[in-house]
């Protein structure tokens, strides 16, 4: 039994919490509602010289060449300071299909981009119809000679906006083929037959519906293999709900920090509310959600570092993250009572958060019927 | 922390399961009790197995070899819960009382000739300590005990009631906590004793608890007279050693290994048995069920890990020990109702019935579940010691 982080990935965290809190205070988040970036370019381009957009990618294309655990001390701090921006959708999203499926030339040409800030990325997936099913993917791509023709509507498209390159799966094969046929494609969003439409979110993250309307595009811009993306999907799906756990994770570890400094303060009855027992409850049920998720957590992220199959893992850290950071966040807010729900206030950005980061690669029931198959159910 | 185990921590773990395969007694099997110490024959298994493991230096694994046990990590002694846990063996609450409790207690505050009296044949399985803590007016405040401890010449001189005193009929020492000072503020009068259950005066009658077993006694005290090297520690000093000692007690770290198991046994039933035209493992509600409790039991089980993790680094759980303890004790509630929700109908079918399920596991479980979130201090106390020694809030 070893500790949870190296020496080195102490300085990481460490480093990585002093810039966060210098350079993204919560106002940042704010502003992000009457903002159509999304974020702000020199916390972009600063987080790209701390080399924090590389730190997964292999150091021959210009990344630290760091693991997963090194990703998840990011995210958790990222999530602590509501950091917004495409970081998620570019680095473990984009990047992580790239490393994982993609020729040495998109390789070569996309990893680099990555690491310097240059390059954003997003990954499309779900549907009107479809949330993280991949047999019910209907967007299609049909061969015409050397080329393929991509017809469909997905939805909940982070940063389509920004993006250099959307990756799109899209259904090549049959669609009564079950476990197959699905295929990813590099995608310039800029191509007069996409048409992109914002979409108002609950933490005014920027996601979008994307429609493909006979959308022409290259057999190079594939990655991977025609029909053989399931495999990639699957990995991808336990590598992202991991990545946005650590992500969550900092965020109600905040709140949870928030809230027991408050109940130390606050007095009423002429005795901090923290002397009583209904408020010490509600304190020692956050604690125990967030040490949970904390281990349930790295314990996935550990597997994810070093290469091992991780889906009971990484479906267990979601589920209970998902609906950890629920209840942690709304008790928070129990806690602070009325002075939580005013808009100056951060617990409501946290609320937030919890909410869309549940949604995200699925919310618990999503993982449930995962781990009961990993059951043998 | 990172968990993975050694090779020689993996072979240990097999060691422990090919014994455990071999040896347990095919009778205790038969009589699948949940009490070990109801009746003479469940407890003569119980300490017939006791002494085998003993005999193995197995019962004390983690202590020096000078008191009997090997030495061993407390990593081997988790592989070792784990392993006792998932395999129902006839050993009970006694060895975690007397091994794991009231002996390290001993050897942390105890006279060199007191750890040589009783950590030996504990380490062996001879003897037994039962808990005199609770009375019938000190439960969950059980520093207003008032059983009292009075210094006379040579010896003290012990005088009170305890309850819920298990095994009681059993044990051949009481773990006493008694009032040693009744004029000193109320924790700082409070000494602890090991008491010889045959000394004269004290007499036990039990208490036949809800599962209709008779585990429980109530302990009467009439005068009954011990001699002064029986006080362990410092005098009045007792409340400490016994906040110490209940420490030992919220960290029982092998019991997710159970609950896998159970669950386990759930999902098998599942995959086996139709209700209403469709196999229970077909019913999404199921499902959801069973995953949650293999996620709820997950959790637990890296909550017990830390306890271990610590403990290997040389730390003393606190705060964290009852995190497991109220956390464990709340899916034991959930497992078993969980349980009885999914065996339909068969779950109201006790031992020996036709068409019980399991022999009866679930439901006599879900008849002594509650118990769990009461002894040890309840889960209100624990949140309590979370809130106040975990978080630094206030008191006042």
């Amino acid at each position: 039994m070893d500790k949870e982080f190296t020496k080195e990935q102490n300085i990481l965290k460490a480093s990585a919490r002093d810039f966060l809190k210098k350079e993204c205070p919560t106002e940042i988040m704010r502003d992000m509602r009457h903002n159509e970036k999304g974020y702000p370019d020199s916390l972009w381009n600063q987080m790209a010289s701390l080399g924090w957009l590389g730190i997964v990618i292999p150091e021959q294309y210009d990344g630290l060449g760091g693991n997963f655990i090194d990703l998840a001390i990011l995210l958790e701090s990222m999530g602590e300071f509501c950091c917004p921006g495409p970081f998620f959708s570019t680095v473990v999203l984009g990047g992580q299909t790239i490393i994982k499926a993609g020729t040495e030339q998109q390789k070569m040409e996309i990893l680099p981009k990555i690491s310097s800030g240059e390059m954003i990325l997003t990954l499309a997936v779900n549907e009107y119809e479809s949330w993280w099913d991949f047999d019910s993917i209907a967007v299609s791509a049909k061969a015409e000679g050397k080329e393929f023709i991509l017809n469909g509507s997905k939805l909940f498209v982070e940063n389509a906006h920004i993006a250099d390159y959307i990756i799109c799966v899209a259904r090549t094969g049959d669609k009564n083929e079950l476990g197959k046929g699905l295929t990813l494609f590099l995608v310039d969003p800029q191509n007069p037959n996409i048409k992109s439409t914002k979409l108002e979110t609950l933490s005014w993250d920027k996601q979008y519906e994307v429609i493909f309307d006979n959308v022409c595009v290259s057999a190079d811009s594939i990655i991977g293999e025609v029909g053989e993306a399931n495999d990639i999907l699957n990995h991808l799906l336990d590598y992202a709900a991991v990545a946005k756990s650590a992500e969550m994770l900092g965020g109600i570890q905040k709140a949870f920090k928030m809230s027991v400094a408050y109940a130390k303060e606050r007095k009423q009855f002429d005795k901090p509310i923290g002397s009583f027992q209904a408020i010490q409850h509600h304190c020692a049920n956050m604690l125990i959600d967030v040490d949970g998720a904390r281990f349930i957590i790295y314990q996935a992220a550990r597997k994810l570092a070093a290469g091992e199959p991780a889906g009971m893992e990484s479906a267990m850290a979601k589920a209970w993250v998902s609906d950890a950071s629920y209840r942690v966040t709304r008790l928070g807010h129990q806690i602070h009572s009325a002075i939580s729900f005013t808009d100056e206030h951060d617990m409501h950005l946290y609320y937030r958060n919890a909410k869309t980061g549940e949604i995200a690669f699925g919310n618990s029931d999503y993982h449930l019927e995962r781990i009961a198959q990993h059951l043998g159910m | 922390m990172d968990l993975k185990f050694t090779k020689e921590q993996i072979e240990f773990r097999k060691e422990v399961r090919d014994f455990l395969e071999k040896e347990i007694p095919p009778r205790w099997k038969e009589l699948g009790y949940i009490a070990w110490e109801e009746t003479d024959e469940s407890w003569a298994i119980t300490r017939g197995w006791n002494k085998k493991l003993g005999k193995k230096g197995w019962l004390a694994l983690t202590w020096p070899k000078e008191f009997g046990g090997l030495g061993r990590s407390h990593v081997d002694q988790l592989i070792l819960d784990e392993e006792l846990s998932a395999a129902n063996t006839p050993t009970g609450i006694e060895t975690n009382v007397t091994i794991a409790w009231v002996c390290p207690t001993i050897r942390l505050f105890g006279t060199e000739e007191q750890k040589q009296k009783y950590l030996p044949p504990a380490a062996r399985g001879e003897i037994n300590f039962c808990l005199g803590y609770s009375e019938p007016n000190a439960g969950s405040d059980l520093a207003s005990l008032q059983t009292a401890a009075i210094e006379d010449g040579d010896g003290f001189i012990i005088n009170g009631q305890k309850v819920w005193t298990s095994y009681a009929h059993r044990a051949e020492y009481c773990w006493l906590a008694a009032r040693s000072d009744p004029d000193a503020p109320k924790h700082k009068g409070i000494s602890m004793f090991v008491v010889d259950m045959k000394t004269p005066g004290i007499s036990v009658r039990p208490l036949i608890n809800a599962a209709g077993f008779h585990s429980f006694n109530e302990v009467f005290f009439d005068n009954v007279r011990i001699p002064k090297e029986n006080l362990v520690g410092e005098k009045n000093r007792g409340w400490y050693q016994l906040a110490v000692a209940l420490d030992f007690e919220r960290s029982n770290v092998g019991r997710p290994a159970e609950f896998k198991k159970v669950i386990a046994q759930l999902v098998t039933y599942c995959k086996e048995t139709k209700r209403n035209g469709r196999l229970l493992s077909d019913d999404p509600t199921i499902r959801k069920k069973l995953a949650k409790l293999a996620l709820d039991t997950e959790i637990l089980r890296l909550l017990c890990y830390r306890i271990t993790w610590m403990q290997t680094h040389g730390e003393k759980p606190n705060y964290e020990a009852s995190i497991t303890k109220v956390f464990s004790s709340e899916l034991i509630d959930r497992l078993y109702n969980t349980g009885m929700e999914i065996l339909g109908p068969h779950a109201q079918l006790d031992r020996g019935s036709k068409w019980a399920v399991f022999n009866g596991l679930i439901t006599r479980s879900f008849i002594v579940a509650p118990s769990m979130a009461m002894g040890g201090g309840t889960s209100e106390v624990q949140r309590n010691i979370i809130a106040l020694r975990g978080l630094g809030l206030p008191s006042k």
